[in-house]
Formats: C-alpha cells, structure tokens, sequence
C-alpha cells in the first residue's frame, strides 16, 4: 500500500481493499470447490461415464444475478468516488501546468516557476489545470491517488488535498517518448508557515496575472479589448465565468478552454455583435505557458465572485493565508480572484 | 444448411470437392459475400465517423471548403453508377435465364460505365490538382472574394486552412477508397466477362456473377452517401 | 452407429498422402494451413519471448543499465505488437480453429478452402513487414501507437510496422469470414446449432469479432499513416486534429480484440472441462450464449481504456458500467465449468491441468478487471504494472494456458502420436508457478504507483521487480519444455489411438490423424454435445481406420 497523503487517499484504498477481499473470496471459493470436485470425482475405472447433470435454472440465474449485484455495488462506489476525484471544488488554490518532453513545468498565481517540483501547502484544496507543448503525458501522484492524462490542444484539470508534509513522486504515467521514465518530479507538500516562507523567497517578476498583463500588452490585445467598449473586440473585464451569446446564436461560459480556443482559433466562437477580425495566435507567437498567463490576467480582471468579502484579496481561490506578505506583489491580480474594481487602471 | 448435405450430387463441373452440392456451394458464397460487406462497411465507417466528427467541430469552414467541389460533376457521377447498377442487375438477370449473350453485352456496359466515373473522377482530381486542393506541403485555399491582404489577416487564414485542408483529406480518403473498390470492381467484371466468354456459367451455375453484383451495388451505395455528404451539404446556403 | 473394425495398412491420413515443400505451400486443406500456422506463430511466439526477456533484465535494477532508453522503449512496443498481433490473435482460432472446427462440425474442409491459405500468406507479408520494421530500427511508440506521438513526434518505423499490422488484419479478417460461413453452411446432417461443440460457439462469437472490429483497426492505422506522411491535422491539434479521437478508434478494435484472444481459450476449456471429466457441460445454453454476450458487449466498453484521458465524467460511468456488465457472462462462465465437475470422472492428465490453471489465473484476471473498471479506483491504478499485470493474466494465464492446453488435447489428432505425459505434467508446473512469480508482484507494484512503460524506476520498487524477473526465467524455461517434447514426440512419441481421451465428438470419431477430407463418409449426427458412452458403444464414422483405431480408452487413464 503507497502511502496515504490526500483525503481521497484512504477513500480509494477502502475501495481496493473491499475489491481484494472479494477476490480472495471468489478465487478460494472457485478453487476450494475446484479441489474437492477434482478429489471427490477423480475418475476410478479407466471406462468410467459419470452420469449427465441436468443444468439448473435457479443455480444459473442465481450465478448471474448476485454477481451483477455486486458489481453494480462497485460501479457506484467506483463512481462516485470518479466523481469526487474529477470534479473540483469551488474553492482551490490553482496552480499552471505546462508538461513537456520530458518534464514538468509548474506555474504558481503568485508568479513562482518550477520544473519537476511543485511546492503546495497541507491542508488547502489545490486544482492544476494542464496542457501539454507536445505529447501526451499524464500527471500521476501515487500518494495522492491522482492521475489525470496531459492532452495538447485542451486544458485538463485534477485537484488534491495533501493531508501531510513531505515528498512525494510525481509520474509521468502515459507513455511519451524516449525519456519517458526520467519525466518525474516531486510534490513537495509544506505546513502553510513553511509555505508562505518559501512563497516569499521566490519570484521576483511578478504575479501570473501581472506577467499576463504584461503579455497582453506585448502583443498590443488591448488596442481592441479596450475597457471602454469602444473596441473592436469584447471588453474581457467581468467576463470570465459569464455566459456569453455568440454570433449564431448559442452561448458558451467563458472558462480556460474557450479563452484557449479564441487565442489559437478566434474564428471559431464569435462574440455576438463582434466581427470576426482577430487574428490566429499560433504557439510560436504564445507559448502554452503565455496562454495560461494570459488566461491567469483575464481572470484577475473576472466578476467578483458570489458571496466573497469586498476586503482586499481574502475571499476565495487564492487565500489570505497563502498571499505573499510582500506588499510590492500583493496586487491585486494575485492570487485570489480580485475584485472588479481593483483592476489595474491601465484598461 | 445442414440438411444439404442428404440431397444427392448433382455433378457440376464448378462443384469444390468440399461441397456436397451446389446449393450449399452458392449458400456459402453468397452468405461469405454479405459477411465481406460487413467488413466493408466497418471500413468506411471509420473514415464516416471521423467525417461526422470533424464536420460538427468545423461546419463553417466544411461547407466553405464543400463549394470547391463540383457538384455537377458529382452528380453526372452519380447518375453513372446508378444506371451502371441497373446494368449489373441486368447481368445479372440474363446469367440467371443463360442469355449469354446479353450477360456479356450488360457486363460491358456495366465496365464501361465504371469507366466513365473514374474518367469523370480523374477530370476532378486534376482540378484539385491544378488548385492545389491537394492536402500536403503545397495546399493552399484561397477564399472568394478578399485574398489575404496583411499580416494578421494570412494568420487568420491559416487556421481555416487547416480546417478545409481536413475536408479535402477526407474527401480524398474516402473518394480514394472509394475509386480503389471500383478498379477492383472492374477488374472483376473483365474476369466474369471472360468467363462468360468461355461460357462458364449456366442457369445452374452462375454465383459469381450473383456476388459481384452484389460487390457492385455496395460500391454504388457507398457513393450514394459520398455524394450528398461531401458536394451538397453546406454548399449552397 | 454400427462398429467395424477392419485394420488398412498403409493408411492415407492429411500428413502423408502427399510430400514435398510445394504440397505444404500450396495446400489448401485446412489441416496442414493449421500447421503452417503453427509455426510461424511459434516463431513470433520465441520473438516476442526473446524481448519480453530483454525488458525483464533490464528492469532487474533500478537504473536503466542494461540498455538506452531507445532500445528499452522498442523493446516493449516490439513485444507487445509481436505478441498481440502476431501471436495472441491468430494463435488459437488459426491453428486450433482451423484444424478442428471442419472435423467438429463433419465437413470436409472450411468453406473457402483458397482464402484460408491466402490469409496465411497475408499474415506472413505483414509479418515481414514488421520484421522489416524491426530489422531497420524497430520502433517505440508502445503497441497502442498513441497519437500525437506515433503521428507527429516518433522517429521510428510507425508505417512499416503499421503496414504490417494493416496487412496481418485482413487475415484475420478473413479467418473470421470462413469460420462463419462455415458453421453456417457446412455443418453435418442433424448437427443442429445446439448439438455443436462449445468450441465452436466460442469460435463463431470471435469471428464475429474479427469481421466486425478488424477493418476498423486497419482504417485506423490507415489514416494513422496518412497524417504521418502528409501531416493534414486528423490527429493533430495545431491543425484542429482531436488526439483522443485515435484512442477511441484504437480501442473500438483493441478491446474486442481481447476477446478475439481470450474466447477461443474459453472455447477450449469447455471441450477440456467436459471430456477430462466425460460429463456435459453444466448449463450448455448458458456458455453459449455468454460466448456471443461478450462478443457483443464486447464492443460497448472501448471507452474503459479512457477514464483518465479527458473524457467526460459522465461518459466514463456509461462505460463503466458497461464494462461491469461484459464481466458476468464470463463470471457465469467459470461458474458453469466449476459445476460441470460435480459427479464427474476426472482425470488428472495434463489438458485438464492447464484447464484448471486457465481457470485459476482467469479467476484473477478477471476479477482484478473489476478494480480497473471502477471508476474512482482506475484512476490511480491506470497505466501502471497493476494492468500490466491484469492484462498478462488474462492474455498469458488465460489465452496461452488454453492454447497449450488444448495443444496437447489435440495433439494425437493432429500428429498422431502421444506426447511424454510426466515431462507434460512437469512443464505445466513450471510454467503456471513462473507465471504467478512473474505477474503477481506486478499488482503489487502497480498498486505502489509504478508506472508502465519505465525504462528505470525509483528503488522502492526494486523487490518486486526482482521477484518478476526471476518468475520471468522460470516461466521462459517453462514455455520451452513443451515445444521441446512436442518435438520429439513428432517422430518419437507412441502412436495415438482414435481416441486416447476416452472423449466425445466428432474429431474423435475419425482416425488420428485425420484423412484429408476428415472422414470417410458424412457422417450423421444422431447425439447431444457431450453424450459420453461406454467404450462398446463408441461411434466411429467411415467403416476403416488405421493402425490403432480400435476404440481403445484403456492405458492413459
């Protein structure tokens, strides 16, 4: 048994423990009856014919019916705990992944950067949302019982909660090339004191979100996403998390996978009333890396969300206990979802 | 089936030696035949399901990429094959009743108007050719009515590109495949032509033909759902 | 049926009525196409053997000493694809299908005598082709060819071996299609569809499988090779491509596949489970219908192989349960062979060891199928040795176990002659305590997290894979005792009566071996699947036989 180092951990070792139980059960009952069969029948006389067994009705359906029983009773705890695994909650503290061949490169709201290590703190739900420069690979933590496939062209996201302090494995689990083997890292998993000193020694370029906005003014997005509605493109302030209506006629929520496909493919959903006139942001022009910060910015100037505190920067997501005391970065980009109008004026 | 087997011999010429009769012999080859067309059909389903996925992901750029085809040519094509389908189903009524002669001069018209669809198909290709509608290196789309004029709008159209370059590999797949199981056919139909010749077959022998007719009316049906999906759909909004 | 004895000498049977390379190479009786097939899977059984030894030493040690990782990567891919597609699939239904099923059923040859030998042929071409591939480098995209690395990133030999795989498919397409028409068209007077042997009902759900799923394998490698060569974007996302969508595709054919491998094996059990103990099979119908039950739900669960991949939640517990469902026919399966040994005369011989040795293994591998199909479970245990493990147990416990069990069931029909019975019972040992050393610890390091496919793995892993390692040196010598007395048996062994089982069915009612056509005569089907007689009322169709044809049950009991 690895060891047990997220809440989920002990959830999916009782499920395997129930399932190995069931099978040594099975396997002993099968091979129990088996040997005393084989004993009690052996044949006696070489010309022996035994006399024909009718087959049963009941025995049969009673063979097929308790079986599915069972496994449907394994289908929904298996489920349901699918569920759990794969549907992360509201509030998580997110950390950018970009995998590569061969290695892992981790982006922290707070601006911190690693490669084959990601430092989180115990005790706070944290949500990776992934992608990938190349292949597939898939991000697997066996303490945590996490695993989640890397697929390029799409963000996919997981989320733990790691239970205690300490390092744990992170593999790469699909197979990706020839140093598939040598794609592994390490959680490093802090008390939240520990955390915070680490946070604070690190990264000094800035938040996700600030280093975004800074993208975002490189490549001169806010000559037509102005804030004014004046421009030629949507206004992106309040629109993350938002329903919007699209040119024919269907809406779509405005999350990570469509802020991604309106930078690589801007025809393919068009913003109602607007003209389809951006341009295509290849990955030699916005690396997968870029496009998280991007998205990282234009959350930081998403809504407010329901029932957060209008206090500076402890409501949600990110949280009071993991901001950096460092009052330079504590803008407000970072790294809790900031308010509205606390947006950086240079809208 | 299995009660064949008592029926007493009838001693044909094209009997296999592992046959008990020629009634269990057509049986098989009739029932192997349909099994292939199972076969075949998963086949083409492959290239369906990744054209049914790719066409509800990118329906602006399929049916712009649509209207690069001729659908006059397509459906002169279509006429084509259907009348080449009555043409084998005449066959093979005439191998059925032992007209020699008209088997073979339906067998003729049934090649030649495959003929005509693959001339009529190599004339489409060449124009995909000539505009470079050809998936590869050198594809290149250029859209009615603005070409691309500066930086960011050749950026824009390269992504579309991609998109329509995906229609055209389809359209060449799965017309390729199609066209592929046509020169089979063809072939086919020389060799039944031949025996014909050699006056192989009779009212009481005649399973090939029955077959690959069947084989033919297949192709014929993979283009009738060819036709509407790659030409029409799309294209004349 | 009325006995007569009458001793001919010399008899003409399927081996020695004609000789010469040219005899063998242009045949197109089903028997000797069975032989031809033999051999070349034996071939690519020892190749495919040979790597899985090179993976096993090199992950003796933690670090990846043995070999770069290049070649450790090429190493398995080549394995796996060698025994997936060159060994596992054709294995039973090519030789032992092929052989038994016109004898079972009392026809003379398979309906399309022709396509049966050109599928051999065809396999051979693509097994060149892949032996083409591997000579010139091998390749390292894993058996499963993951898109976008096999169409975009991978430097090897994708389309030779892709090629291959294409060309192999369409024969075992076309194995499928003469099964078919064959149990439909060709079966004896009175042998009705429930009369046959569960042999046969197994083979008939496989083909079904092999028509069905195949051309949508080649299809896929078809365009696999296409976006390898013209990079128009099928796969690609750069170009709007979907690389899941190639899964999904790979799967539709791969997971029925592995009932292509896995329900001939049971096929054979049923035939070794009811003649090692002479009773009928308990709940006939039931076996046979779960035969067609897997073959068809079989189909349903491809997704199964994608809970982590990014599909959506939902349609990931629609192919959970989906997959629950496919697992109870088999479960009814072993329950039905279980209680077919009650009050039965059971005979210890080897066919029945590695009976119950496919049952015990299948027990394990099937049940810890049922932890990869739950959901929230899956997720930790995917892509590590705890399927690796899982799926060795059902395809090399449960496939292979059947294959050389009914290999030597059959083995004086199709050779004439008796193999070692000692040597047999010895090789069998061998082999089933190799296997358990060789997979079960694999559970165990899958269920630690250790990834498939690692050419080096971290220390704490190190035990496991030692103990795997030496179970693997077991299980290698285990393999080639039985090709090392089944040898020498050819020419050595005591030649085999008609029926030295003491069995019941048609291929026992013939002379060992059999005459080209099979019979002497059509014969006529009178009895129920497994009707076991005393020795004086043993049927026997045709009035001749051979040396030895008496019908003889006495001595290798």
């Amino acid at each position: 048994m690895p060891e047990q180092a997220s809440t989920v951990s002990g959830e999916v070792d009782a499920l395997y423990l129930f399932l190995v139980a069931l099978t040594v059960f099975f396997s002993l009952l099968i091979a129990g009856t088996i040997l005393y069969f084989a004993v009690k029948y052996r044949r006696r006389t070489p010309n022996e014919i035994p006399k024909p067994v009718a087959g049963a009705m009941k025995l049969e359906l009673l063979w097929s019916v308790i079986p599915f029983l069972i496994s449907m009773f394994i289908f929904g705890w298996g489920a349901s705990l699918y569920y759990k695994l794969y549907r992360p909650p509201a509030e998580t503290l997110d950390v950018y992944v970009v995998g590569k061949q061969w290695m892992w490169k981790f982006q922290h709201l707070d601006g911190q950067r690693e490669i084959n290590e990601l430092h989180v703190p115990v005790g706070r739900k944290i949500k990776l949302t992934m992608t990938t420069e190349d292949v597939i690979h898939s991000f697997f933590v066996p303490a945590f019982r996490v695993k989640m496939d890397v697929v390029p062209g799409r963000y996919t996201t997981v989320w733990f909660e790691a239970t205690k302090p300490g390092r744990y494995h992170l593999f790469c689990a699909e197979y990706c090339g020839t140093s598939h083997s040598g794609m592994i890292g390490w959680i490093v998993v802090m008390d939240p004191t520990e955390y915070q000193t680490w946070l604070s020694g690190g990264a000094g370029e800035g938040s996700l979100a600030s280093t975004g906005q800074k993208v975002f003014q490189d490549l001169a997005c806010n000559t037509c996403h102005r804030s004014d509605a004046q421009g030629r493109g949507p206004n992106l302030e309040g629109l993350f998390g938002k329903q919007v209506q699209l040119a024919d006629g269907t809406t779509v929520t405005v999350n990570e996978d469509y802020i991604r496909e309106s930078i690589r493919n801007p025809r393919a959903k068009i913003h109602a009333g607007f003209q389809p006139i951006m341009p295509v942001f290849p990955d030699n022009l916005v690396t997968e890396e870029q496009l998280l910060q991007l998205i990282a910015y234009i959350r930081s100037i998403g809504p407010q969300q329901p029932g957060a505190t209008t206090g500076a920067g402890n409501a949600n997501r990110g949280t009071t206990s993991v901001s950096p005391p460092d009052a330079g970065r504590a803008n407000p980009l970072a790294p809790s979802q900031p308010r509205g109008d606390q947006r950086p004026p240079q809208q | 089936m299995a009660d064949t087997h008592t029926a007493p011999h009838t001693a044909h010429t094209a009997l296999a030696h592992h046959f008990d009769n020629m009634e269990q012999q057509r049986e098989a080859g009739t029932l192997g035949m349909w099994a292939f067309l199972v076969t075949e059909i998963m086949f083409f389903g492959g290239l369906f399901l990744a054209y049914i996925l790719y066409r509800s992901s990118y329906p602006a750029e399929f049916a712009a990429a649509s209207k690069g085809l001729d659908a006059l040519l397509g459906g002169i094509n279509t006429v084509v094959l259907i009348c080449s389908s009555l043409t084998m189903a005449l066959a093979v009524y005439y191998a059925q009743v032992g007209n020699r002669k008209l088997l073979v001069i339906f067998l003729w018209l049934t090649v030649l108007l495959g003929m005509t669809f693959l001339g009529v198909k190599a004339v489409e290709y060449k124009d995909k050719f000539d505009h470079h509608h050809v998936p590869g290196a050198n594809f290149v789309w250029e859209e009615e009515g603005h070409a691309p004029a500066d930086q960011t709008h050749a950026a824009a159209e390269e992504v579309n590109t991609s998109k329509i370059q995906m229609f055209y590999w389809l359209y060449f797949a799965m017309t390729g495949v199609h066209a592929l199981h046509m020169i089979i056919g063809i072939g086919v139909m020389l060799v039944l032509i031949y025996m014909s010749y050699k006056g192989r077959f009779s009212p009481e022998y005649h399973s090939p033909v029955e077959l690959s007719g069947l084989y033919w009316h297949f192709v014929d049906i993979v283009w009738i759902f060819l036709f509407p999906l790659l030409y029409l759909i799309g294209a004349h909004e | 049926m009325e006995t007569t004895e009458k001793i001919l000498e010399p008899r003409a049977d399927y081996i020695n009525n004609t000789y010469g390379i040219k005899s063998w190479l242009l045949t197109k009786d089903h028997k000797r196409i069975a032989l031809l097939y033999l051999g070349s899977i034996t071939v690519f059984f020892f190749l495919g053997g040979a790597f899985a030894v090179l993976i096993r030493l090199e992950l003796l040690t933690p670090p990846g000493d043995l070999m770069q990782a290049e070649t450790y990567n090429r190493m398995f891919t080549m394995h796996g694809i060698m025994m997936v597609f060159f060994f596992l699939i054709p294995a039973i239904p090519a030789v032992l299908g092929n052989f038994l099923i016109p004898i079972m059923i009392g026809a003379k040859d398979l309906a399309f005598p022709r396509l049966n030998l050109l599928s051999w042929y065809i396999y051979m071409v693509g097994g060149l082709f892949t032996f083409i591939a591997i000579v010139a480098g091998g390749v390292d995209t894993g058996w499963t060819f993951y898109t976008p690395y096999s169409s975009n990133y991978s430097t090897s030999n994708v389309i030779w071996t892709g090629l291959g795989i294409f060309i192999t498919g369409f024969s075992s397409i076309l194995t499928g299609l003469n099964f078919i028409v064959t149990v439909h068209t060709m079966r004896a007077p009175g042998l009705t569809w429930f009369r046959l042997p569960l042999f046969v009902w197994s083979h008939y759900a496989t083909s079904l499988i092999m028509i069905l799923g195949t051309p949508v394998i080649a299809v896929t490698v078809l365009m696999l090779a296409l976006e390898r060569t013209m990079k128009v974007g099928i796969f690609d996302p750069a170009l709007g491509g979907d690389p899941v969508l190639f899964q999904h595709l790979f799967w539709f054919y791969s997971h029925p596949a592995v009932y292509i491998m896995v329900l001939p094996a049971m096929g054979v059990i049923s035939e070794l489970v009811a003649n090692m103990t002479r009773k009928n099979i308990f709940g006939y119908k039931f076996v046979a219908f779960a035969s067609l039950a897997i073959a068809v739900f079989g189909f349903l669960v491809w997704g199964h192989h994608l809970f982590t991949s990014s599909q959506s939640v939902y349609a990931g517990m629609v192919f959970s349960f989906l997959s629950y469902a496919v697992a109870i026919p088999s479960a009814v399966k072993v329950f039905n062979w279980t209680a077919t040994l009650y009050r039965g005369s059971i005979s210890y011989q080897t066919p029945l060891l590695y009976a119950f040795g496919f049952i015990g293994l299948f027990t394990i591998g099937g049940m810890t199928g049922l932890f990869l199909a739950a959901l929230g479970l899956d997720v930790h245990v995917h892509d590590t040795y705890f399927v690796v493990a899982h799926f060795h147990y059902i395809m090399v416990g449960g496939t292979i176990m059947g294959y050389l069990g009914g290999l030597h069931y059959w083995w004086p029909k199709i050779s004439g002659r008796m193999y070692p019975e000692g040597w047999a019972k010895f090789g069998a040992l061998v082999i089933f305590i190799g296997f358990n050393l060789t997979f079960f610890p694999q559970f165990l390091a899958g269920y630690l997290g250790m990834p498939r496919r690692y050419h080096a793995y971290p220390e704490e892993f190190q035990v496991l894979n030692v103990m795997s390692t030496a179970g693997a040196s077991i299980l290698g010598v285990g393999y080639l005792i039985p090709m090392i007395y089944l040898a020498w048996s050819m020419r050595y062994g005591p030649k085999a009566t008609r029926n030295p089982w003491g069995a019941f069915g048609l291929e026992w009612m013939t002379a060992s071996p059999p005459p080209t056509e099979n019979f002497e005569e059509t014969p006529t089907v009178t009895w129920e699947a497994y009707e076991f007689r005393p020795v004086e009322e043993t049927v026997v169709v045709g009035a001749t036989g051979g040396p030895g044809d008496e019908p003889d049950v006495s001595g290798r009991v």
